[in-house]
């Protein structure tokens, strides 16, 4: 391995230094306010990751009232009417409280570090992002204690059982709005900060696949969240104001807004996973010492996923009554999507081959998604064919595909990413067997808790339910069974996240994975490795010149004799 | 930060605000774009809005088609409504009315609206109606029973493969919203 970064590079640093010293603060401020007023990308990536793992734990309370009502039929434990109010919430805060901001956390961390960047292009409207966040969820959270309960009609808020919603609807429909402007923010100053931030021969196509896939997902959120925004202005105006967009009495049409909403919701899929797979081609080569395959293809890849969501809606409305035309084209068109999404699943897997693999916790993680992200990709390619679809539409097979793409894939993911860098964050090592045996935990639970329902599924299940059927019994138990042993596994996540933070298991080095340095960047080094652990508050005030990488074939790897 | 990154900055932040707004225009565009597209592809299965003239085709008695007829009341909608026979067998060409009733439940004058739906959607491009209570609200005294006739043709033009039309009828209650008119 051979440090990239040149000698005037270092002179630069330390020049860099001095000028700190006229002009800058030494560090944070002190004091809680610090918090509030910061605008230091790395405490506004550190708010964001703990708000979302905060969020994860009140929405998987969520999913645990769910699974713990299901676990015998009949009514057990709580009002049908809470029930449905919990499996909204659920999914909202799962969505836009958990997964989004975690991503747009790791991204606040990663994305400067890994560009050679001060900071975001826009710290002050990172800020404001973040605590519009706060405020919008905490809105949404507030409508659990409103007249009429919580919205109960689905995270799809399809009128006109959405308009049935007591006095909390145009208190959540806000709270959509406030959270839409937060992620559009966010996203503006991502496609700002990659944009114009680059540090000099970090070229496009030198940069870490993770911010590839993040500057993608930005330009969805931009194009998506404000239709989204605008569909929820129309159940407005059509509950308040007497407009008829999807009231069928005045000329509207209730369909139509299946329509809009997917246009969003289609893309909005892509938002959760994306980032997920700019993670895994981040995590991967670091643990198999070598270099990603197939980076080019990568990106082309994530670009044609990217425009494909586009195009795709419908097919989460077979059942709604298309043509035959319609069924045909959104079928045929979901079906190719399978065709860049398996490109990286190929690339991963050849990157893996014949490397010299170590399976440290976060690899152990990325192991874990390559195999079951796959697995919900083939139930999702069962229900693009439409004619099947019409058996499978809202019933738990659904439920178990979304669930292995975005637990086992999405979830572990920033499970990875955590682990990952959460050595580089904080200086110090995290308890590598607590970290292993959450891994297992998880791994081994989130199967006993999803897999049953693929079958109860295909034996007619439907989503959305408080109470069903007796043949059901048996697969919901095993169900219930095994998602109260991953909540609880969680638990041991909280555990390592505070104990690393504390001190672990003691300090690490700068590049805290063996061949983090080499393989952990895109074209170039991995910029973060170079920076001590922790890096110091204000990093690369002066840009870093990079330049490429180069693997030399010939060269052994590294642990092979 | 150098001020011309600031510049860029300034100058890409302009450009993606405008996409953003753009973009929420679109979602709105999309409501007409629905509507238009709808009705040049025919494939909304709604059918005709207002009256088709009686015109006169040639009635294709070797052909026999079954159109079935539902009466749908939307949630507290207080009308009982129903339809003279729930099937008709008809040939295409030949022009037939059938009578639908509904009676008013509630004490009070009410106004509604009946909405058409077609299945197969696609079916809705071969049915012409000459009247039909759907095309303008209905207002209805306290406890008055209205008679409706419905007067429609099958054009001789439809595909073979069609051979059970499903004509659904749902009224909706529109007085509240014609009170704040």
């Amino acid at each position: 391995m051979s440090a990239v970064i040149g000698e005037h590079d270092k002179h630069h640093d330390h020049s860099a230094h001095e000028h700190d010293h006229d002009h800058h603060d030494h560090g944070p401020a002190k004091g809680w306010l610090r918090w509030i007023i910061t605008t230091n990308h790395k405490d506004i990536g550190t708010l964001y990751l703990i708000f979302a793992l905060a969020m994860f734990f009140v929405g998987g309370v969520m999913a645990l009232i769910i699974r713990a009502e299901l676990f015998q039929p009949g009514l057990n434990f709580v009002e049908p009417q809470f029930f449905n109010s919990m499996t909204t919430m659920h999914a909202l805060i799962m969505i836009f409280g958990a997964v989004m901001p975690a991503f747009v956390g790791l991204a606040n961390w990663q994305i400067p570090l890994m560009i050679g960047a001060p900071d975001m292009a826009l710290p002050r409207m990172n800020n404001m992002s973040f605590w519009m966040l706060v405020a919008g969820a905490t809105l949404l959270g507030s409508t659990l204690f409103m007249e009429g309960g919580a919205p109960a009609a689905g995270w799809t808020l399809y009128p006109p059982l959405v308009l049935q919603t007591g006095k909390a609807l145009p208190f959540a429909i806000f709270s959509v709005h406030i959270l839409g402007i937060s992620s559009i923010m966010g996203a503006i100053n991502i496609i700002a900060t990659i944009f114009n931030m680059r540090a000099p021969g970090m070229t496009l196509m030198r940069m870490p696949m993770f911010v590839w896939t993040w500057m993608i997902t930005a330009f969805l959120l931009i194009a998506v969240m404000p239709v989204f925004a605008g569909a929820v202005t129309m159940l407005l105006t059509d509950k308040f104001f007497e407009t008829s967009f999807f009231n069928a009495a005045g000329g509207g049409d209730p369909v139509l807004y299946q329509h809009i909403f997917w246009f969003f919701g289609h893309p909005e899929v892509y938002i959760l996973i994306l980032p997920t797979f700019g993670l895994a081609s981040t995590i991967i080569p670091v643990f198999a010492r070598k270099p990603l395959f197939g980076y080019s293809s990568m990106v082309y890849a994530t670009a044609a996923i990217a425009f494909l969501s586009f195009i795709v809606w419908a097919h989460h409305m077979f059942t709604v009554g298309m043509p035959l035309a319609g069924e045909l084209y959104f079928m045929y068109s979901t079906m190719i999507i399978a065709v860049p999404t398996a490109v990286k699943v190929f690339n991963w897997t050849a990157t893996m081959w014949k490397g010299a693999m170590t399976f440290e916790t976060p690899m152990l993680f990325s192991i874990c998604f390559v195999v079951l992200f796959t697995m919900g990709g083939f139930t999702g390619l069962m229900m693009a064919i439409a004619p099947s679809d019409l058996q499978y539409h809202d019933t738990y097979f659904i439920v178990a595909h979304f669930h292995y793409v975005l637990v086992p894939s999405v979830i572990f993911m920033i499970m990875a990413a955590a682990y990952f860098w959460l050595p580089k964050w904080t200086g110090n090592m995290y308890n590598e067997r607590v970290g292993q045996l959450h891994f297992w935990l998880s791994a081994i639970s989130v199967n006993i808790l999803f897999f049953p329902q693929h079958f109860l599924g295909l034996a007619g299940m439907p989503r959305r339910i408080p109470d069903y059927a007796v043949q059901f019994t048996d697969w919901n138990q095993v169900s219930t069974v095994g998602a109260f042993i991953f909540g609880i596994s969680q638990l041991l996540f909280l555990y390592i996240v505070i104990d690393t933070i504390r001190g672990g298991v003691g300090k690490t080095t700068s590049e805290v994975w063996e061949g983090a340095v080499q393989y952990g960047g895109g074209g170039t080094v991995g910029l973060e490795w170079t920076l001590p652990s922790p890096p110091p508050y204000h990093t690369f005030t002066e840009q870093p010149v990079v330049e490429p990488i180069h693997f030399d074939d010939h060269e052994p790897i590294h642990g092979r004799a | 930060m150098a001020a011309s990154t600031e510049q860029k900055n300034a100058k890409l932040v302009k450009v993606l605000v405008l996409v953003v707004i753009g973009m929420f225009g679109f979602g709105y565009a999309l409501v007409p774009l629905y509507d238009v597209l709808c009705e040049l592809t025919g494939i909304n299965g709604k059918g005709d809005k207002t009256a088709v003239k009686e015109s006169t085709y040639q009635a294709d008695i070797n052909r026999e088609l079954t159109i079935e007829f539902l009466t749908t009341i939307n949630e507290q909608t207080p009308l009982r409504f129903w339809a003279e026979k729930k099937q008709l067998k008809v040939n295409p060409g030949k022009y037939y009315t059938v009578n639908f009733y509904a009676e008013n439940k509630s004490g009070k004058t009410l106004t509604s609206q009946a909405i058409a739906s077609f299945s197969p959607g696609l079916a809705a491009n071969y049915v012409e109606k000459v009247e039909c209570f759907c095309f303008r609200q209905q207002v209805f005294q306290p406890d008055e029973t209205k008679t409706m006739p419905m007067r429609f043709v099958i054009k001789p033009d439809i595909p073979q493969e069609l051979k059970t039309i499903t004509l659904s009828y749902t009224f909706f209650d529109n007085t509240k919203k014609n009170a704040q008119k």
